[in-house]
């Protein structure tokens, strides 16, 4: 098994934390993780984006040209990434700031009001960790559990007062990916 | 990833299979996530590193705050400099001195130290000198590259002499080859390079939290007084040329004794391969997944990876190849490593090469395309 | 008594003798000054007791070689590096005494943002900065210290200002920094200025020793074969130009109450961490 996973939006969407907290959860339970940023000044008011790699094995290319999975929080996110998809992979799209439709028949694309669910938990500034929820939600390629180990974990002490709203987020967007199923 | 440290001659040793922890969650808490600068930086502390000097540049800079925070914690020495080239002359200072000494930088910043690396080299004078690649010539861009292949094998700065130089393709990797690098430029007294990238530097892997630490020496070199002992000068100058040829030749016999001695590279598929993609850090990454894509394609390819770039391992490479339909070269670079593919090979495989530049990184893909054209090409030619 | 019986003690009194320090006899030209800085380097630390624990980072130019002279441990540093070699030995070995011999093509040209930094680190070594204001080992090119007008093989018609621009005090500059604990300058110019260059030079010392911050002796120096003059006439000039142009006195001796007669900085010295 080797999931990867890009997840891109504005700075300050949260986009390397939620990385790091699946990277986390990916060492958590015992695989190999990978986790890269987009650095530099891109990193300041444009568009972030990082790059997760969970695998039970060595990992390859640090570079993903076929991602498993993408999370676009931002419409030029949607506009870079859509095309990275492989086939079969998911496309997890915020609906509240992305207007356009994913131009894929071959992919499975999830529709979620990232910024909205993530305001009705309490704070928008968590639309990242909504995102992974709701990817973790459609395809459990991590246990949820180890999604909230991973929050304490990436929180450490320093930021241990905001680990309950941050697993409030996560269970918001799971609960949004379980329910996209269904219907 | 394991290091293989065994001479050129020896079989080929297959690093997929090394480090394979899938679902083996018993030991897999005991690892913790590091950045690859930080975890550099913190390899270095524990192989028990007494001074660092550097300059803030991307994409090291990591690096440095690391240092910045853990030197003075360890009561060691810690110099922010006003430059690059304040950087490496603090490092020669400290090492006359008998410090064990890490500097670090990125491309641009690493041109200014050729200065103080070549000084040193002539001087013998051991130290640590990491290089976090990004895209040039000039001021470039940030993204990770490996365009500074052929300076640090080659040249670097002014002069007849060598610099062992490492190239590390995780950040587990890079841990183990910090602590080899200061072995090796002790043993040698002599400058070390780790050439790394921008990707290496700026991703997390998983690592061992315990990092391995490293003895004391007691040269008797080094610079502390001359109490109750004659006066000792640490130089590079030799201005008669019979003496300095003297001293080259001493040079280029410690440069032999590496070349015999230290050779390092891993080879993965390699018992079958009748393709052989040569790789080296990062792009040795993506060349991992093109073999596969290629296996599952039915090509029989395989992938030697060199961890010392100087000594460059030629006759294991030669080895690896006997056989060998096509060999490719795999670079973040317009073809600089594949100048010693081509010279280890002497003809004996059609050499090709695959290599973006500028901080943009070949896609596995991309690997596999360029592949298929050579293998198409090169069979329309045996018709 | 023979001439091969050696005085006694009893007998005598030993009014001249080389410095333990100065292992050989230097090489330089007939009336340069950097011989009598190394005899009075070699005295000081003789005197001081210093010798044995003394590392000396040289550097490029005439006095590359000062090793070779001074029975010291030294290394050598790149064309203009001392003060940041000089920095890497000093922070492994703080229990040593650190200088540097730089003379004023590789400290006030090649080395300026060395030689700055350090001195705003208030790093604990002493310089030794030995100005004749010329690039005496090359040929005889301009320094940034050659004085306007004054002719050398690349300022050939003499330093025009309004091109070449402006001989450059580096000590004065120097002192202003509050990492500098003590700044002099003094010359060679006759007996009764040696005798003050060598007590300069043991202030400087001293102020290593103390700990206090970076502690910097520029010596006024002479140059007769890139001047085109005689020995003599060299010293003369030294004495009526050259210390016309660049005054000799200690400039800076904060342990001893003697700040710099020069603008101070604002407050952007102190610690930010004072205000909270």
């Amino acid at each position: 098994m080797e999931l990867s996973t890009v997840i891109a939006g504005f700075g300050g969407q949260g986009i390397l934390f939620a990385g790091k907290v699946l990277a986390q959860a990916g060492l958590l339970e015992g695989r190999e993780v990978l986790w890269i940023p987009s650095y530099g000044p891109e990193m300041r008011g444009g568009t972030a984006s990082c790059t997760v790699i969970i695998a039970d094995k060595t990992i390859g290319s640090p570079i993903v040209d076929r991602a498993d999975h993408a999370v676009v929080l931002n419409p030029p996110s949607m506009a870079k990434y859509a095309a990275v998809v492989a086939p079969g992979g998911l496309l997890v799209v915020n609906t509240t700031l992305i207007e356009a439709e994913a131009d894929r028949d071959d992919i499975d694309v999830l529709e979620v009001p990232c910024t909205a669910v993530a305001k009705q938990a309490g704070d928008d500034k968590l639309v990242s960790v909504v995102a992974l929820g709701a990817l973790v939600g459609r395809r459990r390629f991590v246990e949820p559990e180890t999604i909230h180990r991973a929050l304490a974990v990436v929180l450490g002490d320093r930021h241990a007062d905001m680990v309950e709203a941050d697993m409030a987020a996560f269970d918001a967007g799971y609960e949004a990916g379980l329910e996209e199923v269904i219907a | 990833m394991t290091v293989v440290d065994r001479p050129a001659s020896a079989r080929p040793h297959s690093a997929a299979a090394s480090r394979a922890h899938g679902g083996d969650a018993e030991d897999a808490p005991q690892r913790v996530l590091m950045k690859g600068n930080e975890a550099i930086a913190e390899a270095a502390v524990a192989a028990g590193c007494d001074a660092y000097f550097g300059y803030p540049i991307t994409p090291q800079a990591e690096l440095l705050e690391w240092m910045a925070r853990r030197m003075p914690e360890e009561g060691r020495v810690f110099v922010q400099a006003e430059s690059e080239l304040a950087a490496i002359n603090m490092a020669l200072g400290a090492s006359a001195a008998g410090a064990r000494v890490l500097v670090s930088s990125s491309s641009p910043g690493i041109s200014l130290m050729a200065e103080g690396m070549s000084y040193m080299a002539g001087s013998r004078l051991p130290v640590v000198l990491v290089n976090v690649m990004r895209g040039g010539p000039g001021l470039g861009s940030i993204g990770a590259a490996q365009g500074d292949y052929l300076q640090a094998t080659k040249g670097h700065g002014h002069g007849d002499y060598r610099v062992p130089v490492l190239g590390p393709s995780s950040i587990s990797e890079a841990i183990d080859l910090v602590r080899e690098a200061f072995i090796l430029a002790e043993r040698y007294r002599t400058p070390v390079m780790i050439l790394a990238d921008g990707i290496l530097g700026q991703a997390m892997e998983p690592v061992a939290p315990t990092f391995k630490t490293l003895a004391k020496r007691q040269p008797d070199w080094i610079l502390d007084g001359a109490d109750h002992r004659e006066p000792r000068v640490l130089k590079s100058l030799h201005l008669r040329p019979e003496d300095l040829e003297a001293h080259d030749i001493e040079l280029h016999e410690v440069y032999q004794q590496i070349a015999a001695n230290e050779i390092r590279w891993a080879g993965e598929r390699l018992e079958d391969a009748d393709v052989l993609l040569v790789a080296y850090g990062t792009a040795a990454r993506v060349a991992r997944t093109a073999v596969e894509r290629l296996r599952d394609e039915g090509v029989r390819a395989g992938l030697f990876r060199p961890i010392t770039l100087w000594p460059f391992p030629a006759a294991a490479l030669r080895e690896a190849a006997t056989g060998a339909r096509v060999v490719m070269a795999v670079e973040m670079s317009a073809g600089q490593m594949v100048e010693d593919v081509r010279l280890a090979l002497e003809g004996a495989a059609p050499v090709f090469h695959h290599g973006r530049m500028g901080g943009m990184v070949p896609s596995p893909d991309g690997v596999v395309d360029t592949m298929r054209r050579v293998l198409a090409s090169s069979e329309e030619a045996a018709r | 008594m023979t001439a091969a019986e050696p005085v006694t003690e009893q007998e005598g009194r030993t009014i001249y003798r080389r410095p333990l320090l100065l292992s050989n006899p230097t090489s330089y030209c007939p009336g340069c000054g950097h011989g009598i800085v190394h005899r009075l380097l070699a005295e000081v630390l003789e005197e001081m007791g210093l010798g044995a624990k003394t590392i000396l980072v040289g550097s490029v130019g005439c006095s590359v070689f000062a090793y070779d002279f001074l029975a010291l441990d030294s290394v050598e540093s790149p064309h203009g590096r001392a003060a940041a070699v000089a920095t890497g030995v000093k922070r492994f070995r703080p229990d040593k005494v650190v200088f540097t011999y730089q003379g004023d093509g590789d400290l006030a040209a090649i080395g300026t943002a060395e030689i700055v930094h350090a001195a705003a680190r208030g790093e604990r070594f002493t310089v030794v900065f030995v100005n004749n204001g010329i690039y005496g080992m090359t040929g005889g090119q301009m320094a940034p210290t050659t004085l306007a007008g004054q002719k050398t093989t690349s300022s050939p018609r003499g330093r025009d200002v309004a091109t070449q621009g402006y001989p450059l005090p580096v000590t004065e500059m120097l002192s202003l920094l509050p990492g500098v604990h003590y700044a002099a300058r003094v010359s060679v110019a006759d007996p009764g200025h040696v005798g003050k260059a060598k007590q300069a030079l043991r202030r400087a010392f001293e102020v290593q020793l103390e700990d206090k911050g970076f502690s910097i002796v520029e010596v006024l120096s002479t140059c007769p074969v890139g001047w085109g003059l005689t020995p003599t006439e060299a010293m003369e000039r030294l004495r009526d130009i050259v210390m016309e142009a660049y005054p000799v006195g200690t400039f800076v001796d904060r342990g001893r109450g003697i700040a710099p007669a020069l603008p101070q900085p604002g407050a952007a010295h102190r610690s930010i961490t004072e205000g909270f």
